[in-house]
Protein backbone atom coordinates (compact mmCIF):
# COMPACT_ATOMS: atom_id res chain seq x y z
CA UNK A 1 0.00 0.00 0.00
CA UNK A 2 1.37 3.21 -0.92
CA UNK A 3 0.65 5.19 2.17
CA UNK A 4 2.94 3.02 4.27
CA UNK A 5 5.62 2.78 1.97
CA UNK A 6 5.55 6.65 1.45
CA UNK A 7 5.64 7.53 5.09
CA UNK A 8 8.37 4.83 5.82
CA UNK A 9 9.99 6.37 2.78
CA UNK A 10 9.76 9.74 4.43
CA UNK A 11 10.74 8.86 7.86
CA UNK A 12 14.15 7.25 6.23
CA UNK A 13 15.06 11.05 5.53
CA UNK A 14 14.99 11.19 9.47
CA UNK A 15 12.66 11.06 12.77
CA UNK A 16 9.59 12.51 12.25
CA UNK A 17 5.87 13.00 15.17
CA UNK A 18 2.44 12.11 12.85
CA UNK A 19 0.95 15.87 12.50
CA UNK A 20 4.82 16.30 10.82
CA UNK A 21 4.48 13.49 8.31
CA UNK A 22 1.18 14.17 7.06
CA UNK A 23 2.41 17.56 6.12
CA UNK A 24 5.44 16.31 4.46
CA UNK A 25 2.96 13.99 2.62
CA UNK A 26 0.73 16.77 1.14
CA UNK A 27 3.76 18.90 0.23
CA UNK A 28 5.41 16.32 -1.36
CA UNK A 29 2.47 15.26 -3.56
CA UNK A 30 0.06 18.20 -4.36
CA UNK A 31 -2.32 17.32 -1.58
CA UNK A 32 -4.02 15.44 -3.83
CA UNK A 33 -4.94 12.61 -1.57
CA UNK A 34 -4.64 14.17 1.71
CA UNK A 35 -4.48 11.67 4.60
CA UNK A 36 -6.01 12.05 8.60
CA UNK A 37 -4.06 11.92 11.18
CA UNK A 38 -6.05 8.94 12.09
CA UNK A 39 -4.58 6.89 9.13
CA UNK A 40 -1.35 8.47 9.85
CA UNK A 41 -1.03 7.06 13.36
CA UNK A 42 -2.57 3.62 12.34
CA UNK A 43 -0.12 3.13 9.58
CA UNK A 44 3.05 4.08 12.60
CA UNK A 45 1.28 1.42 14.58
CA UNK A 46 1.55 -1.60 12.28
CA UNK A 47 4.76 0.16 10.70
CA UNK A 48 6.11 -0.49 14.58
CA UNK A 49 4.13 -3.90 14.84
CA UNK A 50 6.04 -5.08 11.90
CA UNK A 51 9.46 -3.80 13.31
CA UNK A 52 9.77 -0.93 10.44
CA UNK A 53 9.43 1.83 12.69
CA UNK A 54 9.97 2.30 16.51
CA UNK A 55 9.50 5.49 18.63
CA UNK A 56 12.08 7.88 19.37
CA UNK A 57 12.22 10.73 21.65
CA UNK A 58 9.52 12.51 22.60
CA UNK A 59 9.45 16.95 22.56
CA UNK A 60 9.03 19.59 25.18
CA UNK A 61 5.62 20.18 23.00
CA UNK A 62 4.72 16.28 23.59
CA UNK A 63 5.20 14.83 20.11
CA UNK A 64 6.30 11.76 19.98
CA UNK A 65 8.83 11.52 17.35
CA UNK A 66 8.91 7.99 14.71
CA UNK A 67 12.28 6.77 13.75
CA UNK A 68 12.97 4.02 10.81
CA UNK A 69 14.79 0.91 11.77
CA UNK A 70 17.23 -0.91 9.37
CA UNK A 71 14.68 -3.38 8.19
CA UNK A 72 12.28 0.01 7.28
CA UNK A 73 15.15 1.50 5.34
CA UNK A 74 15.51 -1.78 3.27
CA UNK A 75 11.38 -2.11 2.50
CA UNK A 76 11.64 1.67 1.19
CA UNK A 77 14.91 0.81 -1.11
CA UNK A 78 12.66 -2.43 -2.37
CA UNK A 79 9.67 -0.21 -2.94
CA UNK A 80 11.66 2.43 -4.80
CA UNK A 81 13.37 -0.60 -6.68
CA UNK A 82 10.39 -2.85 -7.53
CA UNK A 83 7.44 -1.92 -9.90
CA UNK A 84 3.66 -0.76 -8.86
CA UNK A 85 1.09 -3.99 -9.98
CA UNK A 86 -2.07 -3.14 -10.66
CA UNK A 87 -4.53 -5.77 -9.85
CA UNK A 88 -6.02 -7.21 -12.87
CA UNK A 89 -9.09 -7.50 -10.74
CA UNK A 90 -9.90 -3.72 -10.11
CA UNK A 91 -13.21 -3.45 -11.79
CA UNK A 92 -13.48 -0.37 -14.30
CA UNK A 93 -16.78 1.44 -13.94
CA UNK A 94 -16.55 2.67 -17.20
CA UNK A 95 -15.57 -0.15 -18.73
CA UNK A 96 -18.52 -2.44 -17.24
CA UNK A 97 -20.68 0.21 -18.58
CA UNK A 98 -20.25 -0.16 -21.97
CA UNK A 99 -19.55 -3.87 -21.86
CA UNK A 100 -23.17 -4.04 -20.79
CA UNK A 101 -24.78 -1.21 -22.22
CA UNK A 102 -23.33 -2.71 -26.00
CA UNK A 103 -25.81 -6.21 -25.48
CA UNK A 104 -28.59 -4.02 -24.62
CA UNK A 105 -31.81 -2.80 -27.04
CA UNK A 106 -32.07 -0.01 -27.51
CA UNK A 107 -29.09 2.24 -26.33
CA UNK A 108 -27.20 4.28 -28.39
CA UNK A 109 -23.80 3.18 -27.59
CA UNK A 110 -22.19 6.18 -30.18
CA UNK A 111 -24.16 8.96 -27.58
CA UNK A 112 -22.89 7.18 -24.56
CA UNK A 113 -19.35 7.39 -25.33
CA UNK A 114 -19.75 10.88 -26.68
CA UNK A 115 -21.50 11.71 -23.48
CA UNK A 116 -18.30 9.91 -21.37
CA UNK A 117 -15.94 11.65 -23.87
CA UNK A 118 -16.90 15.12 -23.31
CA UNK A 119 -16.99 14.48 -19.65
CA UNK A 120 -13.48 12.89 -19.56
CA UNK A 121 -12.04 15.62 -22.54
CA UNK A 122 -13.47 18.47 -19.59
CA UNK A 123 -11.78 16.94 -16.93
CA UNK A 124 -8.69 16.79 -19.16
CA UNK A 125 -8.95 20.51 -19.80
CA UNK A 126 -9.56 21.46 -16.40
CA UNK A 127 -6.18 19.81 -15.50
CA UNK A 128 -4.60 21.42 -18.48
CA UNK A 129 -5.36 24.54 -17.13
CA UNK A 130 -4.53 24.07 -13.58
CA UNK A 131 -1.25 22.96 -14.60
CA UNK A 132 -0.99 25.61 -17.46
CA UNK A 133 0.50 28.24 -14.79
CA UNK A 134 3.38 26.63 -14.08
CA UNK A 135 5.62 25.99 -16.79
CA UNK A 136 9.21 25.40 -15.52
CA UNK A 137 8.88 23.74 -11.74
CA UNK A 138 11.30 25.92 -9.70
CA UNK A 139 11.08 23.65 -6.96
CA UNK A 140 11.38 19.70 -5.82
CA UNK A 141 7.67 20.40 -4.19
CA UNK A 142 6.51 21.87 -7.43
CA UNK A 143 8.19 19.20 -9.71
CA UNK A 144 6.06 16.51 -7.83
CA UNK A 145 2.94 18.34 -8.26
CA UNK A 146 3.50 18.21 -11.61
CA UNK A 147 4.35 14.88 -12.14
CA UNK A 148 0.59 13.99 -9.88
CA UNK A 149 -0.80 16.06 -12.74
CA UNK A 150 0.78 14.91 -16.10
CA UNK A 151 -0.24 11.22 -14.17
CA UNK A 152 -3.95 12.49 -14.24
CA UNK A 153 -3.56 14.15 -17.75
CA UNK A 154 -2.34 10.93 -19.33
CA UNK A 155 -4.61 8.30 -17.58
CA UNK A 156 -7.65 10.91 -18.57
CA UNK A 157 -5.96 11.07 -22.13
CA UNK A 158 -6.01 7.07 -22.50
CA UNK A 159 -9.73 6.63 -21.42
CA UNK A 160 -10.70 9.23 -24.39
CA UNK A 161 -8.24 7.31 -26.77
CA UNK A 162 -9.84 3.94 -25.50
CA UNK A 163 -13.20 5.31 -26.24
CA UNK A 164 -12.12 6.52 -29.26
CA UNK A 165 -10.98 3.07 -30.10
CA UNK A 166 -14.66 1.79 -29.10
CA UNK A 167 -16.64 4.46 -31.00
CA UNK A 168 -14.31 3.00 -34.46
CA UNK A 169 -14.77 -1.04 -33.25
CA UNK A 170 -18.41 -0.63 -32.82
CA UNK A 171 -19.44 1.47 -35.96
CA UNK A 172 -17.19 -1.61 -37.71
CA UNK A 173 -19.03 -4.17 -36.17
CA UNK A 174 -22.37 -2.89 -36.82
CA UNK A 175 -21.47 -2.64 -40.63
CA UNK A 176 -20.85 -6.40 -40.20
CA UNK A 177 -24.02 -6.98 -38.49
CA UNK A 178 -22.43 -8.16 -35.17
CA UNK A 179 -24.18 -5.36 -33.02
CA UNK A 180 -26.98 -6.91 -32.08
CA UNK A 181 -28.30 -7.11 -28.56
CA UNK A 182 -27.63 -10.21 -26.20
CA UNK A 183 -31.46 -11.42 -25.30
CA UNK A 184 -31.81 -12.91 -21.33
CA UNK A 185 -30.93 -16.59 -21.73
CA UNK A 186 -33.61 -18.20 -20.07
CA UNK A 187 -32.67 -22.44 -20.45
CA UNK A 188 -29.42 -21.35 -19.18
CA UNK A 189 -29.09 -24.60 -15.66
CA UNK A 190 -29.03 -23.18 -12.28
CA UNK A 191 -25.32 -23.30 -10.79
CA UNK A 192 -23.86 -23.79 -7.37
CA UNK A 193 -25.99 -23.94 -4.85
CA UNK A 194 -29.31 -25.36 -5.27
CA UNK A 195 -32.84 -23.61 -4.57
CA UNK A 196 -33.95 -26.18 -2.10
CA UNK A 197 -32.73 -29.75 -0.60
CA UNK A 198 -34.12 -32.58 -2.47
CA UNK A 199 -36.94 -34.71 -1.26
CA UNK A 200 -36.70 -38.34 -0.26
CA UNK A 201 -38.45 -39.48 -3.78
CA UNK A 202 -36.68 -37.14 -5.75
CA UNK A 203 -33.65 -38.49 -4.09
CA UNK A 204 -34.00 -41.83 -4.73
CA UNK A 205 -34.96 -41.20 -8.06
CA UNK A 206 -32.06 -39.04 -8.79
CA UNK A 207 -29.76 -42.59 -7.92
CA UNK A 208 -31.71 -45.18 -9.77
CA UNK A 209 -28.31 -47.43 -10.29
CA UNK A 210 -27.09 -47.59 -6.71
CA UNK A 211 -30.68 -48.14 -5.80
CA UNK A 212 -30.91 -51.33 -7.80
CA UNK A 213 -27.85 -52.71 -6.80
CA UNK A 214 -28.65 -52.37 -3.15
CA UNK A 215 -31.72 -54.23 -3.96
CA UNK A 216 -29.64 -56.94 -5.56
CA UNK A 217 -27.44 -56.84 -2.92
CA UNK A 218 -29.88 -58.30 -0.43
CA UNK B 1 -16.11 45.34 -38.99
CA UNK B 2 -17.13 46.03 -35.44
CA UNK B 3 -15.37 45.12 -31.92
CA UNK B 4 -18.46 42.72 -31.09
CA UNK B 5 -17.72 40.84 -34.62
CA UNK B 6 -15.93 37.34 -34.17
CA UNK B 7 -12.40 36.93 -35.52
CA UNK B 8 -13.86 34.20 -37.34
CA UNK B 9 -17.49 32.69 -37.71
CA UNK B 10 -18.84 29.99 -40.20
CA UNK B 11 -22.46 30.27 -41.02
CA UNK B 12 -23.73 27.06 -42.67
CA UNK B 13 -20.58 25.86 -44.12
CA UNK B 14 -20.99 22.46 -46.36
CA UNK B 15 -18.39 21.26 -48.43
CA UNK B 16 -19.13 18.15 -51.18
CA UNK B 17 -16.30 17.16 -53.47
CA UNK B 18 -17.05 15.83 -56.90
CA UNK B 19 -21.10 15.36 -58.31
CA UNK B 20 -23.93 13.49 -58.84
CA UNK B 21 -23.40 9.53 -57.70
CA UNK B 22 -19.83 9.89 -56.56
CA UNK B 23 -20.57 12.91 -54.47
CA UNK B 24 -18.47 12.96 -51.27
CA UNK B 25 -19.85 15.10 -48.64
CA UNK B 26 -17.51 16.40 -46.36
CA UNK B 27 -18.87 18.83 -44.24
CA UNK B 28 -22.61 19.44 -43.62
CA UNK B 29 -23.88 22.60 -42.24
CA UNK B 30 -21.29 23.83 -39.86
CA UNK B 31 -21.39 26.50 -37.56
CA UNK B 32 -19.03 28.05 -35.54
CA UNK B 33 -17.23 30.86 -34.03
CA UNK B 34 -13.74 31.97 -32.84
CA UNK B 35 -13.63 35.19 -30.66
CA UNK B 36 -10.22 37.01 -29.57
CA UNK B 37 -8.38 35.24 -27.00
CA UNK B 38 -10.23 32.17 -27.88
CA UNK B 39 -8.58 28.96 -28.59
CA UNK B 40 -10.99 26.46 -30.41
CA UNK B 41 -9.68 22.68 -31.11
CA UNK B 42 -11.56 20.43 -33.38
CA UNK B 43 -11.24 16.87 -32.62
CA UNK B 44 -13.03 13.97 -34.70
CA UNK B 45 -12.00 10.16 -36.91
CA UNK B 46 -9.71 10.33 -39.75
CA UNK B 47 -12.09 11.63 -42.83
CA UNK B 48 -14.57 13.46 -40.09
CA UNK B 49 -13.71 16.56 -42.09
CA UNK B 50 -11.52 18.52 -39.58
CA UNK B 51 -9.11 19.41 -42.14
CA UNK B 52 -11.44 20.84 -44.64
CA UNK B 53 -13.34 23.10 -41.90
CA UNK B 54 -9.74 24.37 -41.75
CA UNK B 55 -8.88 25.02 -45.49
CA UNK B 56 -12.39 26.63 -45.81
CA UNK B 57 -11.91 28.55 -42.26
CA UNK B 58 -8.32 29.71 -43.76
CA UNK B 59 -9.55 31.04 -47.37
CA UNK B 60 -7.71 28.15 -48.94
CA UNK B 61 -10.94 26.31 -50.29
CA UNK B 62 -14.42 27.93 -50.71
CA UNK B 63 -17.43 26.07 -49.40
CA UNK B 64 -19.64 24.55 -51.43
CA UNK B 65 -22.41 26.39 -49.52
CA UNK B 66 -22.16 28.81 -46.74
CA UNK B 67 -20.27 31.91 -45.43
CA UNK B 68 -16.77 32.49 -43.93
CA UNK B 69 -16.40 35.75 -42.06
CA UNK B 70 -12.96 36.45 -40.73
CA UNK B 71 -12.69 39.64 -38.90
CA UNK B 72 -15.73 41.02 -40.51
CA UNK B 73 -14.84 40.66 -43.65
CA UNK B 74 -16.86 37.89 -45.70
CA UNK B 75 -14.76 35.96 -48.04
CA UNK B 76 -17.82 34.93 -50.71
CA UNK B 77 -17.94 38.65 -51.84
CA UNK B 78 -14.41 38.82 -52.52
CA UNK B 79 -11.85 38.18 -55.27
CA UNK B 80 -8.91 35.63 -55.03
CA UNK B 81 -6.65 38.59 -55.13
CA UNK B 82 -8.49 39.98 -52.06
CA UNK B 83 -8.88 36.83 -50.09
CA UNK B 84 -5.59 36.37 -50.89
CA UNK B 85 -4.56 39.85 -48.94
CA UNK B 86 -6.59 39.07 -46.24
CA UNK B 87 -5.09 35.66 -45.72
CA UNK B 88 -1.38 36.90 -45.88
CA UNK B 89 -2.73 39.70 -43.01
CA UNK B 90 -5.11 38.59 -40.83
CA UNK B 91 -4.25 34.50 -40.81
CA UNK B 92 -1.44 32.28 -39.83
CA UNK B 93 -1.03 28.39 -40.22
CA UNK B 94 1.10 26.18 -38.63
CA UNK B 95 1.21 22.66 -40.24
CA UNK B 96 2.43 19.37 -38.93
CA UNK B 97 5.57 19.40 -41.11
CA UNK B 98 6.75 22.96 -40.08
CA UNK B 99 6.95 24.21 -43.54
CA UNK B 100 9.41 26.64 -43.37
CA UNK B 101 11.92 27.42 -46.28
CA UNK B 102 15.00 25.78 -45.87
CA UNK B 103 17.10 28.20 -47.58
CA UNK B 104 15.71 30.93 -45.27
CA UNK B 105 17.27 31.80 -41.72
CA UNK B 106 14.91 31.41 -38.90
CA UNK B 107 13.84 35.33 -38.81
CA UNK B 108 13.77 35.57 -42.92
CA UNK B 109 11.19 32.98 -42.57
CA UNK B 110 8.65 34.89 -39.84
CA UNK B 111 9.32 38.10 -41.64
CA UNK B 112 8.81 36.90 -45.46
CA UNK B 113 4.63 37.35 -44.94
CA UNK B 114 5.39 40.77 -44.38
CA UNK B 115 7.34 41.03 -46.92
CA UNK B 116 5.52 39.46 -49.28
CA UNK B 117 2.79 42.14 -48.14
CA UNK B 118 4.55 45.21 -49.01
CA UNK B 119 6.60 45.62 -45.48
CA UNK B 120 10.31 47.29 -45.96
CA UNK B 121 12.74 44.81 -45.74
CA UNK B 122 13.76 46.45 -41.97
CA UNK B 123 10.77 46.68 -40.66
CA UNK B 124 9.82 43.33 -40.98
CA UNK B 125 12.94 41.97 -39.43
CA UNK B 126 12.34 44.12 -36.53
CA UNK B 127 8.91 42.64 -36.03
CA UNK B 128 10.06 39.38 -36.58
CA UNK B 129 12.62 39.31 -34.34
CA UNK B 130 9.84 40.53 -31.53
CA UNK B 131 7.86 37.71 -32.76
CA UNK B 132 10.69 35.11 -32.26
CA UNK B 133 11.54 36.31 -28.98
CA UNK B 134 7.65 35.63 -28.22
CA UNK B 135 8.64 32.17 -28.99
CA UNK B 136 11.95 32.16 -26.99
CA UNK B 137 14.17 31.94 -30.01
CA UNK B 138 16.00 35.48 -30.24
CA UNK B 139 18.93 33.38 -29.96
CA UNK B 140 18.56 31.15 -33.05
CA UNK B 141 16.80 34.06 -35.20
CA UNK B 142 19.79 33.63 -37.44
CA UNK B 143 19.84 29.83 -37.82
CA UNK B 144 18.39 27.57 -40.93
CA UNK B 145 15.82 25.87 -40.58
CA UNK B 146 18.35 22.48 -40.67
CA UNK B 147 20.18 23.75 -37.64
CA UNK B 148 16.72 23.46 -35.43
CA UNK B 149 15.25 20.98 -33.62
CA UNK B 150 11.48 20.06 -34.11
CA UNK B 151 10.46 21.94 -31.21
CA UNK B 152 12.16 24.99 -32.08
CA UNK B 153 10.65 25.16 -35.96
CA UNK B 154 7.47 24.85 -35.35
CA UNK B 155 8.13 27.39 -32.77
CA UNK B 156 9.50 29.70 -35.61
CA UNK B 157 6.37 28.48 -37.26
CA UNK B 158 4.37 29.80 -34.08
CA UNK B 159 6.04 33.30 -34.73
CA UNK B 160 5.23 33.48 -38.68
CA UNK B 161 1.94 32.48 -37.84
CA UNK B 162 1.26 35.71 -35.59
CA UNK B 163 3.62 38.04 -36.99
CA UNK B 164 2.65 41.71 -37.93
CA UNK B 165 -0.61 41.67 -35.75
CA UNK B 166 -1.93 38.88 -37.74
CA UNK B 167 -4.90 37.66 -35.49
CA UNK B 168 -6.19 34.11 -36.47
CA UNK B 169 -4.00 31.13 -36.33
CA UNK B 170 -5.04 28.02 -37.85
CA UNK B 171 -3.41 24.75 -36.77
CA UNK B 172 -3.51 21.15 -38.48
CA UNK B 173 -1.76 18.73 -35.91
CA UNK B 174 1.20 21.38 -35.13
CA UNK B 175 2.64 18.85 -32.63
CA UNK B 176 2.10 15.50 -34.65
CA UNK B 177 5.84 15.12 -35.56
CA UNK B 178 6.94 16.28 -32.17
CA UNK B 179 7.71 14.28 -28.74
CA UNK B 180 5.24 14.56 -25.68
CA UNK B 181 7.09 16.96 -24.10
CA UNK B 182 8.39 19.14 -26.53
CA UNK B 183 4.44 19.51 -28.39
CA UNK B 184 3.71 20.98 -24.95
CA UNK B 185 5.91 23.79 -24.70
CA UNK B 186 4.69 24.18 -28.63
CA UNK B 187 0.95 24.47 -27.09
CA UNK B 188 1.67 26.64 -24.26
CA UNK B 189 3.25 29.31 -26.80
CA UNK B 190 0.40 29.21 -28.60
CA UNK B 191 -2.15 29.19 -26.00
CA UNK B 192 0.32 32.17 -24.95
CA UNK B 193 -0.53 34.07 -28.06
CA UNK B 194 -3.72 33.37 -27.68
CA UNK B 195 -4.29 34.39 -24.16
CA UNK B 196 -2.39 37.71 -25.87
CA UNK B 197 -5.29 38.51 -27.76
CA UNK B 198 -5.31 36.19 -31.15
CA UNK B 199 -7.56 33.51 -31.67
CA UNK B 200 -6.92 29.48 -33.17
CA UNK B 201 -8.18 27.21 -34.39
CA UNK B 202 -6.41 23.84 -33.38
CA UNK B 203 -6.78 20.37 -35.15
CA UNK B 204 -5.50 17.42 -33.78
CA UNK B 205 -6.15 13.72 -32.51
CA UNK B 206 -4.69 13.95 -29.95
CA UNK B 207 -6.78 14.95 -26.48
CA UNK B 208 -4.13 15.83 -24.69
CA UNK B 209 -3.49 18.32 -26.88
CA UNK B 210 -6.97 19.77 -27.55
CA UNK B 211 -7.15 20.16 -23.75
CA UNK B 212 -5.37 23.59 -23.89
CA UNK B 213 -8.31 25.01 -25.79
CA UNK B 214 -11.21 26.86 -24.19
CA UNK B 215 -13.55 24.58 -26.45
CA UNK B 216 -13.51 21.14 -28.23
CA UNK B 217 -15.70 20.68 -30.91
CA UNK B 218 -16.73 17.18 -32.58
CA UNK B 219 -16.89 16.93 -36.17
CA UNK B 220 -18.56 13.03 -37.39
CA UNK B 221 -18.93 12.74 -40.90
CA UNK B 222 -18.59 16.35 -41.74
CA UNK B 223 -21.15 17.30 -38.82
CA UNK B 224 -20.82 18.95 -35.32
CA UNK B 225 -21.59 16.23 -32.78
CA UNK B 226 -20.76 17.54 -29.82
CA UNK B 227 -18.78 20.69 -27.48
CA UNK B 228 -17.14 20.46 -24.34
CA UNK B 229 -16.01 23.56 -23.22
CA UNK B 230 -13.99 23.87 -20.15
CA UNK B 231 -15.14 24.16 -16.56
CA UNK B 232 -11.95 25.94 -14.84
CA UNK B 233 -9.38 24.61 -12.95
CA UNK B 234 -9.57 20.80 -11.54
CA UNK B 235 -11.03 20.17 -8.63
CA UNK B 236 -8.87 16.93 -8.36
CA UNK B 237 -6.43 18.31 -7.50
CA UNK B 238 -5.34 19.62 -3.77
CA UNK B 239 -4.46 23.13 -3.46
CA UNK B 240 -0.82 23.55 -3.55
CA UNK B 241 0.87 24.71 -0.61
Amino acid sequence: MSVRQSLLAILDQGPCYGYQLRAEFDRRTGSTWPLNVGQIYNTLDRLERDGLVGKAEVDAEGQIYYEITEAGSAEVASWLGSPVVRTAAARDELAIKLAIAVTLPGVDIAHVIQVQRSSTLRTLQELTRTKAATDNPESSEELAWLLVVDSMIFAAEAEVRWLDHSETRLARAVAAGLAAPVPLNTHTPKRGRPAKAPTAASASAALPTAATSATSAE
Amino acid sequence: MTTQEPLLRLDGVAMQYGHGETAVTALVGVDLTVERGELVAIMGASGSGKSTLLTIAGGLTPPTSGEVIVEGSWLSGMNAKQVATLRRRSLGFVFQDFNLIPALTAVENVSLPLELDGWKTKRARRAALDALAVVELSDRADHFPSDLSGGQQQRVAIARAVVGGRSLVLADEPTGALDSTTGEMVLRMLRSRVDAGAGGILVTHDARHAAWADRIVFLRDGRVVDEAASRGVSSLLGARA
